[in-house]
């Protein structure tokens, strides 16, 4: 794509990092050896989106470029390769909407429908107010939690038309939802109820270096069993 | 070394060699687009894939080594298939616009289609149409012929060492771009028009202009700096269309700078197409032949032989001085110089002023040093080749001078001429590399030479040469980096002040003090040209520059396009420039204005052919005859003890595009230098 | 099917604390030193013999790939880099060892870093996953304040560092040398090989590239013995396995279970069954995205394990079994699969940056009909010609899927195109 379609029309002129991330910045780079501050290229993109509003500005990738000691063209090539870097402004709520087939099987048509039902707005757009983008995107990696939309940071799992709905009016009103399972579900167990790990409750065991088996001393937590009741 | 067979035919290859070359090797071509032997490998185009047994599917023969045993088919079923397959693939989103690219008639995807391609496409579905990206003056781009095969991406990076390309986004949204398109920041840059291997990247200025079985070719050398980078000119009619590079391992590999290549606009602008002189108005006047010889010889019969002086320039051949050195003795003066800059070198030990180590001779230097030049600049093609050595081996350079940005880690070691004595009494920390170095290179630039204190400047230098080895048999380290076409031609032939003869400094000197009366400028332009406001001056040359404009007397003469000639390079090898067009107008060749004007004097030259001038030119100075050798010469100590000044140590140019009168007469480069200033400007607001 | 005392990932669902205290709890970390003693050579000897194939899709075994470094270090240091950028449509098992199990990862890296002689480990995450990076930072920030790693790791005198370096949202990451070049800060576009990673890695150096799963088992192997783990599953295919199940299931779910499980009672004791009933069942895709579907005939006596499914014409994968009923729009299905694949070609290579295109704007024509019946034929040879002639394996995996559906529902295919050509006719 062009570079006028990659990156925004309106530019600041100017973009510096704060100094809480000069600190994280030094820390960063430290994570690899030295002359290999290349590597540090996308934990500094990440930043730069995270300080200013979700997207990158040309000047934090030119700042970057100085900071790391590489072409600005070889930080824009990271920057355009990588989807998440996002290049233009998106809402203060993104919701990147997994459209892949085991959500598509799932029902993510119906989550898109929902969004367009009620925000007016298709994969790629934002609402006038800035308050929600929304973009189709590829596996986000919890398919059995699917369908699945990831707000910002975080996954909000085993949604429907009623129960996007409700995601999407939350936000409407700053109440982000408790993240993951609108079902309640812990993690990746059937929404009916664990079929394994269930004897474990029963003083069952844990591996030693001896070899030999232990018990676990915690049956399960009263709040995980209260969960799986709820939810079976 | 590895054995295989190819085709059941087996061939050994050098260790390191690639599938693909073993098969080329054994006689067998492998299509390839991204694959090119000046650039790292990038097996990304898989057109050159091929079977190799056990292999459970197709290799990129580009990619593989060559090991011992293997057992490789290239003309099986499988191969035939997937390279048909990948040219599908190519032609996939690659418009159908033959018809109206540059590129057609030598195009890679044209030529390889016709033997891989299908006769039809299967493609029903919208094609990808890729915007344009502005790269400069030089570059014309139509992005969506690109195949992705990212060779301009690779010799940006690596030969030119820019890394302005890049190629964005992923997937069939790859775009090769530079950074919001800005022009390259290289001399080198249109070495990439040479490499794509479709229609993507075309000369800018060359566009729509012609089809390349149109063109009359002729082999020729570049005469805009001293390397002699091997040309070819394509012309139509008796005008010069384009340069294109040849290949010489020696000299240029097979790049060219980009003002060899498109500085020849310049051949049509500011010409000088006919006699002039000036008339009693003070304005120059179209004139005769005849009646300008006839001016000239009065002035000269005026004043003494001791009061005029000939000054050549950096673009004239070796026939041309060599025909007015003769003159000279005729007329009976000493005043000659082919060193208009000034430069404080001498004719008589010639491995004094050559490029010893030879170009070629970089890729087994093991540390480096330069000294007063920028060879950025002045020889962007040797640049790469120190790039080159510099990525290869990783060898230490040094420079005295300024900060410059040669493309390579480079050691500043300071302007102070100071620090050429540390270095030569083994005092600079710089010294334990060319303590260390079996073959230490030397480079020394015109910016020194030109110095009033280079004698005693050079003497450290031999005083270095002498402590560090850096010649002995079979390595000469030392190397001068010229930057002017015709002069290693002019020393050897020695266009020098003869007994009691001038220096063109001293020439400009004495004219200014009144005290030289009249100054034949043999294509002299980089000269101060107001100190010759009261001296009787004719001009020789093809361009109305600077000495043009001084001049009571234009002769105009042939630009290098429109000449058969000798040059030197820096390196001392002989090589041949050869007419491609004519000389507009009147114009004529350089040595035949001279032969012609002695006849007029009644001092006949004894050639009347540039044969026969060639000839005598040969039996005075053999070596001339050897063309496209190097002819060695044996080391002397040169300069003396002396004082140094303590003005720092400058490159004589620091100014790429417009150094000749040629390239100041082209609109290509003013622009490409316009638009390289333009890079360092803020982005505009889109 | 497997007995909870024989899982290893006993914290798979987040029931418990994923901390350390908690992991310790679960027999994580104890004593490590002792595993370490057993030296470099053994670990990988240890390794081999347990049987475990790698987890991250191709299947290698793990030991013999730790066996590929080389036994002296030289210059240039060795890494272990672990591949945490699971992206694979159908696959979420690595996300929940990261956010709920990752001292076992952590342990793991220890264990096979040591084994290897590295001294650095760098996981590779993908970048969606924030909150689960979270926990694994946090993880190794506990083992660093008590000593499990560091300068002197679990008192053992090895030092070991781990560093998390997150992605940025590119499925052809989660190729090794592809992942090696984005940890470098490029675009990740796989290398060419060779030189294979062992030799020529991350930053030149030797590297070795494993998934988190197979990392995270390693502990659980060699503490309760390379026996153990082989003799569960079958020959050659032995040991656990977390498979993740989605699609049209009653009650999608993860769950560790052994290798060479009936495909069918994977689905029926763990998932609840396929929606409306085994008859309801229209075809699988049993290893991820990339897997080619088998349909209800196949899938009644299909074993979990790499050689049956590999028999199949199909493969184990990832182990990310996606679940199709008769509901499903299986052109669509497919065909979501390849704009995926289209929208994750890295660009670098023809036949997959062109081809990808290419086989999903047909796809996205036979969803609807509109094609003739012989392109079914055409876009069966593209797939070929973009099938093994691509420098990575993103190009098979395009390929794979859409063979998979020409093979198993040509009819269905031409009965769309029939449909649309009668519609068209009445319309005209």
């Amino acid at each position: 794509m062009s570079i006028h379609d990659l990156v925004a029309d309106d530019q600041p002129d100017k973009f510096a990092f704060s100094s809480e991330n000069e600190a994280l910045i030094k820390k960063i780079i430290a994570k690899y050896p030295e002359g290999k501050q290349a590597s540090a290229v996308m934990p500094l993109l990440d930043l730069a989106q995270r300080q200013h509003d979700n997207w990158i500005p040309m000047s934090a990738i030119e700042l970057i470029a100085e900071r790391l000691d590489m072409a600005k063209i070889r930080v824009l090539e990271v920057a355009s390769f990588y989807t998440m870097y996002n290049l233009k402004p998106v809402g203060k709520y993104f919701f990147q909407l997994c459209g892949t087939t085991p959500c598509m099987l799932r029902g993510s048509d119906d989550l898109s429908r929902c969004v367009k039902d009620k925000l007016n707005i298709s994969s790629g757009e934002i609402t006038p107010d800035g308050k929600f983008s929304i973009l189709e995107v590829e596996c986000l990696g919890a398919c059995v939690n699917a369908p699945i939309v990831q707000v910002n940071d975080d996954f909000y799992e085993d949604l429907d038309y009623d129960s996007m709905a409700s995601l999407i009016d939350s936000f409407a009103e700053d109440l982000p939802p408790p993240i993951g399972s609108v079902k309640s579900r812990s993690g990746s167990q059937a929404v009916t109820g664990p079929t394994s790990l269930t004897k474990l409750t029963e003083k069952q065991n844990v591996v030693k270096s001896s070899g030999k088996l232990k018990k676990e001393p915690n049956s399960l937590s009263e709040h995980v069993r209260n969960k799986v009741h709820a939810s079976g | 070394m590895p054995k295989l067979t190819v085709n059941s035919i087996e061939v050994e290859v050098e260790q390191g060699a690639s599938v693909l070359q073993a098969c080329e090797e054994a006689g067998f071509e492998i299509p390839r687009f991204c694959y090119h032997e000046r650039l790292s490998i990038a097996g990304n185009c898989r057109m050159c894939l091929v079977d190799m047994e056990r292999a459970p599917k197709p290799i990129a023969s580009c990619a593989m080594p060559a090991s011992d045993g293997m057992v490789i088919d290239t003309q099986s079923e499988r191969v035939k298939k997937a390279r048909e397959g990948v040219m599908e693939f190519l032609l996939l989103n690659h418009p159908l616009d033959c018809p109206i690219c540059d590129q057609g008639g030598e195009c890679d995807l044209q030529d390889q289609a016709m033997g891989y391609g299908l006769d039809g496409s299967r493609y029903k579905e919208t094609k990808r149409a890729v915007e344009e990206k502005q790269m400069g003056p030089l570059i014309k781009t139509i992005m969506t012929r690109c195949i992705h095969c990212t060779r301009c991406v690779r010799f940006a990076t690596e030969v030119a060492g820019v890394p302005d390309l890049g190629a964005i986004g992923r997937g069939e949204q790859v775009e090769i771009t530079t950074y919001l398109e800005k022009t390259i920041a290289s001399e080198l840059s249109a070495n990439v028009i040479d490499l794509c291997p479709v229609g993507a990247l075309t000369s800018k200025p060359y566009a729509f202009i012609s089809r390349p079985w149109e063109l009359s070719k002729t082999e020729s050398v570049d005469v805009m700096d001293a390397q002699g980078s091997n040309i070819r000119i394509d012309s139509r009619g008796n005008q010069v269309l384009r340069i294109m590079p040849r290949l010489n391992e020696e000299v240029n590999e097979e790049w060219i700078t980009d003002k060899a290549r498109f500085a020849i606009d310049g051949l049509k602008n500011q010409r000088l197409d006919r006699p002039y002189v000036r008339g009693t108005n003070g304005k120059l006047e179209p004139s005769s032949w005849d009646n300008a010889f006839k001016i000239i010889a009065k002035q000269l019969k005026k004043v003494k032989p001791d009061n005029f002086g000939v000054i050549a320039g950096d673009q004239i051949d070796a026939e041309t001085m060599f025909a007015m050195k003769l003159l000279m003795e005729k007329i009976g003066s000493p005043h000659m110089d082919c060193r208009q800059d000034g430069a404080n070198i001498e004719g008589s030990a010639r491995a004094g002023y050559l490029f010893n180590s030879s170009i070629a001779g970089i890729d087994d230097a093991d540390a480096l040093l330069i000294i007063g030049s920028n060879p950025r600049i002045e020889a962007p093609v040797l640049n790469a080749r120190i790039r080159k050595r510099y990525l290869n081996a990783g060898i230490p350079v040094g420079y005295i001078g300024p900060t410059v940005d040669l493309t390579y880690p480079t050691n500043f070691l300071g302007s102070d001429p100071s620090v050429l004595q540390a270095i030569a009494e083994k005092k600079h920390p710089f010294c334990k590399f060319f303590k260390s170095a079996k073959n230490p290179m030397i480079i020394v630039g015109n910016g020194l030479l030109i110095r009033d204190d280079a004698k005693a400047l050079l003497n450290y230098i031999s005083t270095i040469i002498k402590n560090f080895e850096v010649i002995y048999k079979g390595w000469n380290g030392f190397n001068v980096l010229h930057t002017a076409a015709s002069r290693v031609a002019g020393l050897d032939i020695s266009f020098l002040p003869g007994k009691n003869g001038k220096s063109a400094k001293k020439m400009l000197k004495d004219a200014s003090a009144g005290k030289m009366q009249m100054i034949w400028l043999l294509g002299a332009d980089e000269i101060d040209t107001a100190k010759l406001k009261n001296t009787f001056v004719v001009y020789q040359g093809h361009h109305g520059d600077a000495g043009a404009h001084i001049a009571d007397i234009i002769l105009p003469g042939a630009a290098y396009t429109e000449k058969n000639g000798i040059y030197l390079n820096f390196e001392g090898r002989v090589q041949e420039v050869r007419r491609a067009t004519f000389p507009p107008g009147e114009a004529k060749d350089d040595w035949s204005i001279i032969r012609a004007f002695s006849g007029f004097i009644g001092h006949p030259l004894s050639f009347d052919s540039h044969d026969a001038c060639r000839q005598m030119l040969f039996t005075n100075h053999p070596h001339f005859a050897e063309i496209g050798q190097l002819h060695k010469s044996r080391w002397r100590r040169i300069g003396k003890p002396g004082k140094v000044f303590n003005s720092p140590i400058l490159p004589a140019l620091t100014e790429f595009y417009m150094t000749c009168p040629m390239s100041r007469a082209s609109q290509t480069m003013a622009d490409t230098r316009t638009s390289r200033e333009n890079n360092s400007k803020p982005m505009a607001a889109e | 099917m497997l007995q909870d005392k024989d899982r290893i990932f006993t914290n798979i669902y987040g029931w418990h604390e994923a901390s350390l205290s908690g992991a310790k709890k679960r027999g994580d970390w104890d004593n490590t030193k002792s595993i370490l003693a057993l030296g470099h050579d053994e670990i990988i000897e240890q390794m081999k013999a347990s049987g475990l194939r790698g987890r991250g899709g191709a299947g290698f075994p793990t030991g013999v790939k730790w066996s590929f470094m080389p036994k002296e270090v030289s210059n240039r240091p060795h890494y272990l880099v672990v591949n945490a950028d699971e992206s694979e449509p159908g696959t979420c098992k690595d996300r929940d060892i990261l956010r709920n199990e990752p001292h076992k990862l952590i342990e793991g890296c220890l264990i096979a870093g040591f084994a290897m002689r590295a001294h650095v480990a760098y996981i590779y995450i993908r970048g969606e996953f924030v909150n689960e990076y979270k926990v694994l930072q946090g993880a190794i920030d506990e083992c660093y304040e008590s000593g499990l790693l560091g300068g002197n790791a679990v008192n053992s005198g090895w030092s070991f560092d781990i560093f998390v370096h997150r992605g940025a949202g590119a499925y052809i990451c989660g190729e090794e040398t592809a992942l090696l070049e984005s940890l470098e800060g490029k675009k990740g576009q796989p290398r060419l090989k060779p030189p294979f990673p062992a030799g020529v890695g991350l930053y030149g150096c030797p590297t070795t590239v494993n998934n988190v799963e197979s990392i995270a088992v390693a502990p659980t192997i060699l503490r309760r013995g390379a026996n153990w783990f082989s003799s569960l599953g079958k020959e050659n295919n032995t040991g656990t396995k977390l498979f993740c199940i989605s699609g049209h299931v009653n009650s999608p779910c993860n769950v560790e279970e052994e290798m060479g499980i009936p495909l069918k009672d994977l689905l029926e004791k763990h998932a609840g069954g396929v929606r409306g009933g085994w008859e309801n069942l229209l075809a699988i895709i049993p290893g991820g995205s990339s897997t080619p579907l088998i349909t209800k005939d196949v899938c009644e006596t299909m074993t979990m394990d790499f050689d049956a499914l590999r028999a199949a014409g199909t493969g184990l994968g990832t182990a990310g079994v996606i679940v199709m009923d008769k509901s499903t729009d299986i052109v669509r299905a497919i065909s979501r699969l390849s704009y995926f694949y289209k929208h994750e070609s890295c660009g670098q290579c023809t036949p997959c940056r062109e081809g990808t295109g290419w086989m999903w704007r047909m796809m996205d024509r036979l969803v609807r009909g509109q094609a003739e019946p012989y392109e079914i034929d055409t876009l069966y040879e593209i797939t070929k010609q973009v099938e093994g002639h691509t420098i990575c394996a993103l190009g098979d995996a395009a390929a794979w899927p859409i063979q998979g559906l020409i093979k198993n529902f040509r009819p269905e295919l031409e009965r769309r195109i029939q449909i649309n050509k009668t519609v068209t006719q009445a319309a005209e």
